[in-house]
């Protein structure tokens, strides 16, 4: 963000000599004055402008066309002429209970591996290797984060392998002899969601390591002088100090796993019937499987939405400091 | 990069623009194309996902070099599309859309060829084919497999593909069943299933595909090859021609799930998690079959092309361990067997640079001798007379007579553009029963209704 420029000086603001303007000390007030905040503003807007104009057209012009599309009955093929329909995507996906049920499992699936898994584990990964020796750092960090940098798809390859009926899941609980079951099949929501933990936790801890280095020794050291316990630390001085870095966490592992789609398609393609079908998927199958583009881009728009409020909720979250 | 939780707000702002961002590209992304150099023609087709198949590859770079000879100065520039069926056809009409990105020549499924013509994707190749003699050779239902509704041609057919039984001669004798199998109805079919479940245990009786996860697999191979034997054989029982609307509450739709039902409630089936893993077919053709895994295959024509030389599923003594039969008609009812046949055509981009030279070269691949090696390679059913009638053609493969003689009984698919929709509404109908999560009653009445939405009420009742 830029500064403020400063107030002009008012009515004789007008148009001045340009040049020695900037060496002038800053609080000397003259006509010149508002001359060199046009300069200022211009310096800094200068250099800013080709990102501007780059956002504009690959983010606000996509995005304004997409808006377009969803008011439209656009087909991929099978149609000569699209028109525009209003409101009826809309009421469509909600009257459509294929739609409502991708709107839930999503939420399943967000709370589950976003909010309750990445998070949690990130935080007590990056907790636990805040106090282990520096060789158990190094190797557990090269395993979690191996996990992140595998393209989603790999990654979907490797816990459908995992998972699946002859997978290495179920050949872990028959030598344990435990009963074994297609867990792909039986609880694919779960399974996707694991997959989603195991995928993304590494960014949460490496979040998390980063705040808790910040936190100021002395201050953990007094409270243990104090006398308070592990549990009892963490409570009251560890989270309400990283609490900023709780809520860009959060927000990122939630805009990030409400996209998710490789790894689903990967694992389930939203399968066995509807029971892993997702937002994204649906919009796919929408989309692509059923050439609606114009309803599956206003089902996109809804993401969007339901995104936007996860991010408003975070930052609420963020704005009231400790 | 190392995240850190310095300046919170700041990153706060950024995220939902990065999401909007990475939401607005991957919904609006686009290839980029330059225009066409009008000596060159580009032909896009569907490369195996398969890397060790390269079957189609092979037998362009082939006709690619005869081509630039026969035409000197001219270039042809091939466009691969690597991805499985689905995804294929999606950039393809994505391609379609623009001429900057539309190639010259394409490769279309029949499936869709009648929804891209109605998008005005496609150019009428009439005027062509009026000039062509070779033509004449085409058999008239697949001259009809890329006529649309206006009663224009819009691709030449490269073949096609009928549908039958496979079964094990291991697993037969096994089970006492004869060599010389031939059902006569599906009871036939249902009762050597079950001798199979009873006699040869650790095998899977008869796969028939089911489920979204198989697509359309699921639809052509399991549900249509039932389908199309419930009635007297001449009227289509998904599709009536006469109104032009979609057949809903039909007993022969509901006999038709009865059967996947049968399959899957008796475990006669595979495994009904295995039956719903998307990659059932790849481990049917790779692993099922070969393996001697599996009693009967509902299944399509083109399965020897997988088990081919330098295939990676090699298997040259199929036809000493596989026999085939016909699928009956559900009582034996006359023509008393069941095939449905779709197949590929060569169609040209209504915004296509140089439709002439892409014609010249469908005509260069569509000589005699190009046709038959076509066939012969991709394990194909010649829709040519002449490739047909070639006793070099007949004698290629094992099995090639068998299915070119089913071409005579075939049907085609109601290929008109709500039909993608409608194949995934029977695929949802037979996931339900076989799951077992809803009753036949409960999945053809759940059809019915998906059917009105799918075809904004098209439908006549049956």
């Amino acid at each position: 963000m830029t500064t403020a420029p400063r107030q002009a000086p008012g009515p004789d603001a007008t148009a001045s000599a340009p040049g020695p303007a900037l060496t002038q000390s800053a609080h000397h007030q003259s006509p010149r004055n508002d001359h060199r905040t046009l300069r200022r503003v211009l310096t800094h807007l200068l250099p800013l402008s080709p990102a501007v104009i780059l956002l504009l057209l690959f983010l606000a012009v996509p995005i304004g066309y997409c808006a377009y599309i969803a008011f439209t009955d656009l087909q991929l093929t099978g149609q000569a002429h699209s028109s525009f329909v209003g409101f009826a995507n809309f009421r469509t996906a909600f009257k459509d209970t294929e739609f409502l049920n991708a709107v839930w499992l999503t939420l399943v699936f967000t709370v589950l591996s976003s909010l309750v898994g990445q998070n949690t584990l990130g935080l007590a990964l990056a907790t636990l290797m805040h106090r282990a020796s520096k060789p158990v750092r190094t190797l557990t960090g090269a395993i979690v984060i191996t996990a992140w940098v595998l393209p989603e798809v790999v990654a979907g390859f490797l816990l459908y392998a995992f998972f699946r009926r002859e997978g290495t899941l179920n050949a872990i609980l028959d030598w344990l002899h435990l009963p074994s079951q297609n867990w792909l099949f039986t609880l694919p929501i779960l399974a996707v969601s694991f997959a989603n933990v195991w995928r993304g936790t590494a960014f949460s801890m490496l979040v998390y390591s980063a705040a808790l280095d910040e936190i100021p020794q002395e201050i953990t050291e007094a409270a243990e002088v104090d006398g308070a316990g592990g549990w009892r630390r963490m409570w009251h001085i560890t989270l309400p100090m990283i609490r900023r870095s709780i809520g860009t966490n959060l927000m990122l592992n939630t805009l990030q796993t409400l996209s998710v789609f490789g790894l689903i398609w990967v694992m389930t393609r939203g399968g066995p019937g509807d029971k892993s079908q997702t937002l994204p998927l649906y919009m796919y199958e929408q989309a692509f499987q059923n050439s609606m583009i114009g309803y599956a881009t206003a089902v996109a728009l809804l993401l969007l939405l339901v995104g936007s409020l996860f991010s408003v909720i975070y930052m609420r979250l963020l704005r009231t400091e400790v | 990069m190392r995240p850190t939780a310095a300046r919170p707000h700041r990153t706060a702002l950024l995220t939902p623009l990065v999401a909007l961002a990475l939401a607005a590209t991957a919904l609006t992304a686009c290839g980029s194309g330059s225009g066409s150099d009008p000596d060159t023609v580009k032909i896009s087709f569907k490369q195996s996902t398969d890397n060790s198949i390269k079957v189609m590859d092979t037998y362009l770079a082939d006709i690619k070099k005869q081509f630039e000879k026969q035409y000197p100065g001219k270039k042809v520039e091939l466009v691969p599309i690597k991805a499985p069926d689905s995804e294929y056809y999606t950039k393809l009409q994505q391609m379609l859309r623009s001429p900057k990105t539309a190639p010259d020549l394409v490769y279309e499924d029949t499936f869709l060829i009648n929804s891209d013509i109605t998008s005005g994707y496609l150019k009428p190749l009439d005027p062509y084919l009026a000039k062509w003699p070779d033509w004449n050779q085409f058999i008239d239902t697949a001259k009809s497999a890329a006529k649309a509704e206006d009663g224009k041609t819009y691709g030449v057919p490269d073949g096609t593909d009928t549908r039958g039984l496979w079964f094990d001669k291991g697993i037969f004798k096994k089970a006492g069943l004869p060599a010389n199998w031939q059902p006569k109805t599906w009871d036939d079919v249902l009762a050597a299933a079950r001798t199979i479940k009873q006699k040869v245990p650790g095998v899977t009786p008869l796969n028939v595909y089911t489920g979204k996860p198989a697509g359309e697999a699921a639809t052509m191979q399991g549900f249509e090859m039932l389908l199309y034997g419930t009635n007297d054989g001449t009227t289509d029982p998904l599709y009536d021609t006469s109104t032009k609307k979609w057949i809903a509450g039909s007993q022969g739709f509901k006999d038709a799930l009865s059967f996947v039902h049968t399959v899957y409630k008796d475990k006669l089936g595979p495994d009904v998690s295995d039956a719903l893993d998307p990659n059932i077919q790849t481990y049917v053709f790779g692993e099922m079959l070969p393996k001697g895994k599996l009693g009967i295959a509902l299944d399509g024509s083109w399965l020897p092309q997988a088990w081919l030389k330098g295939s990676g599923h090699e298997w040259p003594q199929w036809s000493q361990e596989l026999g085939l039969a016909y699928m009956p008609t559900q009582h034996g009812q006359a023509p008393g067997k069941v095939s449905m046949s779709g197949g590929w055509t060569w169609a040209i981009p209504s915004k296509a640079g140089n439709p002439d030279l892409a014609f010249d070269f469908i005509k260069t691949m569509q000589t005699k001798a190009n046709a038959e090696k076509w066939y012969i390679a991709n394990s194909g059913i010649s829709v040519r007379k002449d490739v047909a009638a070639d006793p070099a053609y007949a004698t290629a493969q094992p099995g090639i007579r068998f299915f070119t003689d089913l071409v005579a009984s075939t049907h085609y698919r109601p290929a008109y553009p709500a039909y993608p929709k409608v194949s995934t509404a029977i695929q949802e109908a037979m996931e339900g029963v076989t799951t077992g999560d809803m009753s036949v009653d409960k999945a053809a009445s759940s059809y019915d209704d998906e059917l009105k939405s799918a075809t904004d009420n098209q439908v006549t009742q049956r």
